[in-house]
């Protein structure tokens, strides 16, 4: 009895002398902890800041060596040239269209093809699976002369050139090979939505869908009616980061739309060369190119402000981990 | 009288998944898989478009040749870009695991730190990182040094280095170590997804480990070393497949491919290029993945 009250007082007597250190310890740690943190966020924001301050400013303000941060004489005018020269009006308005309709296309397709993985057991679904997986990692340039000789002259299974004895119809130029590739869950990065989904089904309780089964519902009636509707949260993520992403694209924009395509991504690499109509002062020209990024990233970067949340935990919630 | 044959429910749903994916089939036949075989066709032809149709006369691998032996700059700069990528991959590993862990405690301002962390997924795009080339107006009033990579340039570490050299250290370590200073711009923006999946790998791991660990009396070094370390080792894989895949999808050697291609209307020795690319980040894949496999956790 007196070994063990003597042991747990000196235990804590002992405790009693490291608690000090302790706390130093976790201080210094929290200290360095938000030193490294703000020391990443200053990192990624530097460039966003300074793209903003250096739109807003004014000609005289790129010479003022003063000007580090707040331009003296604000101006919209960067802006408004940006504004012109993008064909910001028409652009936005086909980038828009453009990323929402192939967003929708893709989350609805690939919600459908990541269940028949995951719950529909047939022969040859494990093969078929790791083909999906292979449209991830194949670079698009490998097939990116076949892709467009096809969409150049589109015809399905040679019924165009039966009737009419030409080639194909060309649809370059037109929304419709990002229509068709995102239908047939085959857009950009759609392998690895797929992916998303069937993890995500595969995690369900398959006591719902029996149910469904028990009540006379088709396989078809039960997906729509039950599983659609819980996989809500992944289909608002897959859409999140499908209509980011498709905004974002160049290279599919280029690859279809050609040398005229009037959407903001291929407008801003544009941008350059079209600035040498306004003017060819070097200063000038970073200012209007800064106005004009910012022009097409505030539309995404509202819509992360806004769903930050499901950008983020959506990944996590996807299932692919754990 | 007719015996009607009833398809058992498992059956049925066989067929109907079949259904549910043969929209991908569909495209995968027609998008993926007709178009390689025919760009194996094309790399090893000569290939001319006209508006009414396309025409390919087979010359065999001259094209191979062309892109290996002749052509000025298709080895450089896949090489190179080849470097680049063993140079980052680790260091975008590793310094992802690094914000997810600190990410992963509890602090003030966690969930605004995360939505930063993350947003250059968000606002990077083919053009803009083109454009981005380190800030023509910083470079005009001569703030910083220019760097030849075009990587952002206010994060010149011309300092650095020659602290570092005069201190002694040998001279290959000092540019290993103040090319990953320059790089670390580039590393911060490309991080932004593995740190996510490091970081809900590291919430998944149950606290009753760590619990257990710290009554057996092992420090914070060796609960991450044994415990924190193996547990997310299939997640490390994950993203390292999935960095090297980022790092090839849109660099130098592409653009020159599409270059080749749509500028110099050099079709076949386009796709004779694309296909050495491809074989080359396939063997890298498998070469990375079989290493790094050898060592993964795997639960029982």
């Amino acid at each position: 009895m007196n070994f063990v009250t003597n042991t747990i007082s000196s235990a804590s007597r002992w405790n009693a002398r490291k608690q000090p250190l302790n706390r130093l310890g976790s201080i210094l740690w929290k200290i360095v902890r938000a030193v490294l943190v703000l020391g990443i966020c200053y990192i990624v924001l530097y460039p966003l800041i300074a793209k903003v301050s250096s739109a807003f400013m004014g000609r005289q303000d790129v010479f003022d060596a003063s000007v580090v941060w707040v331009p003296r004489n604000a101006t919209l005018q960067n802006f408004k040239d940006a504004y012109y020269l993008l064909g910001y009006k028409q652009a936005f308005f086909n980038s828009l269209m453009l990323s929402i309709s192939s967003a929708v296309l893709q989350a609805l397709s690939c919600a459908l093809v990541g269940y028949g993985f995951a719950r529909l057991k047939f022969k040859g679904s494990n093969i078929l699976f790791s083909l999906v997986i292979f449209t991830i990692v194949i670079p698009p340039q490998t097939i990116m002369i076949p892709t467009y000789l096809h969409y150049r002259f589109f015809d399905v299974l040679g019924i165009y050139k039966l009737f009419t004895g030409k080639e194909g119809i060309d649809i370059l130029g037109t929304l419709w090979p990002f229509l068709l590739s995102s239908v047939t869950g085959m857009g950009i990065k759609a392998g690895l939505y797929i992916f998303i989904f069937r993890q995500f089904f595969r995690g369900f309780p398959k006591e719902l869908e029996e149910a469904a089964y028990v009540d006379g519902m088709g396989v078809f009636g039960t997906f729509v009616r039950i599983m659609l509707p819980n996989a809500l949260t992944v289909m608002v993520t897959v859409f999140l980061f499908a209509f980011v992403w498709q905004w974002n694209d160049s290279y599919y924009a280029n690859l279809y739309l050609g040398g005229s395509a009037r959407v903001l991504s291929a407008q801003l690499a544009y941008l350059p060369g079209n600035i040498t109509r306004i003017t060819r002062d070097p200063s000038y020209t970073s200012l209007i190119i800064n106005a004009g990024m910012l022009l097409v990233i505030v539309p995404v970067f509202l819509l992360y402000l806004f769903a930050q949340r499901y950008f983020v935990e959506g990944i996590e919630r996807t299932g692919i981990v754990g | 009288m007719k015996k009607k044959r009833y398809f058992s429910l498992e059956k049925k749903k066989s067929l109907t998944g079949i259904v549910f994916v043969s929209p991908w089939i569909i495209g995968f036949v027609s998008l993926l898989l007709s178009p390689l075989l025919q760009s194996i066709q094309f790399s090893m032809s000569e290939l001319n478009v006209t508006d009414t149709g396309f025409t390919t006369i087979f010359i065999g691998l001259k094209n191979f040749r062309q892109s290996l032996a002749v052509d000025a700059n298709f080895n450089r700069l896949l090489v190179n870009e080849i470097k680049n990528m063993l140079l980052n991959v680790p260091l975008i590993t590793f310094f992802s695991l690094f914000a997810a862990t600190l990410l992963s405690q509890e602090f003030k301002g966690r969930m605004l730190a995360r939505a930063i962390f993350f947003l250059p997924v968000v606002l990077t795009s083919g053009v803009i990182s083109y454009l981005d080339n380190g800030n023509y107006m910083l470079q005009l009033l001569g703030m910083a040094g220019s760097d030849a990579e075009a990587n952002f340039s206010a994060f010149s570490s011309l300092d650095l280095e020659a602290l570092l050299l005069q201190g002694g250290m040998p001279p290959s370590i000092v540019a290993y170590l103040t090319g990953a200073v320059d790089r670390i711009y580039q590393i911060v923006t490309s991080s932004g997804i593995q740190i996510i999946i490091f970081l809900a790998a590291l919430q998944s791991i149950s606290p009753s480990l760590y619990e257990a660990a710290r009554i057996e009396g092992s420090t914070e070094y060796e609960m991450f070393w044994e415990i924190t370390f193996p547990m997310i080792s299939p997640y490390i894989l994950i993203n390292t497949i999935y960095t090297i895949i980022d790092s090839f999808y849109n660099n130098n050697v592409t653009s020159y491919i599409q270059d080749m291609a749509f500028n110099n209307f050099k079709f076949g020795v386009s796709s004779a290029m694309s296909w050495i690319y491809f074989l080359a980040i396939a063997v890298i894949l498998i070469v990375v993945t079989g290493i790094i496999s050898k060592r993964v956790f795997y639960q029982e």
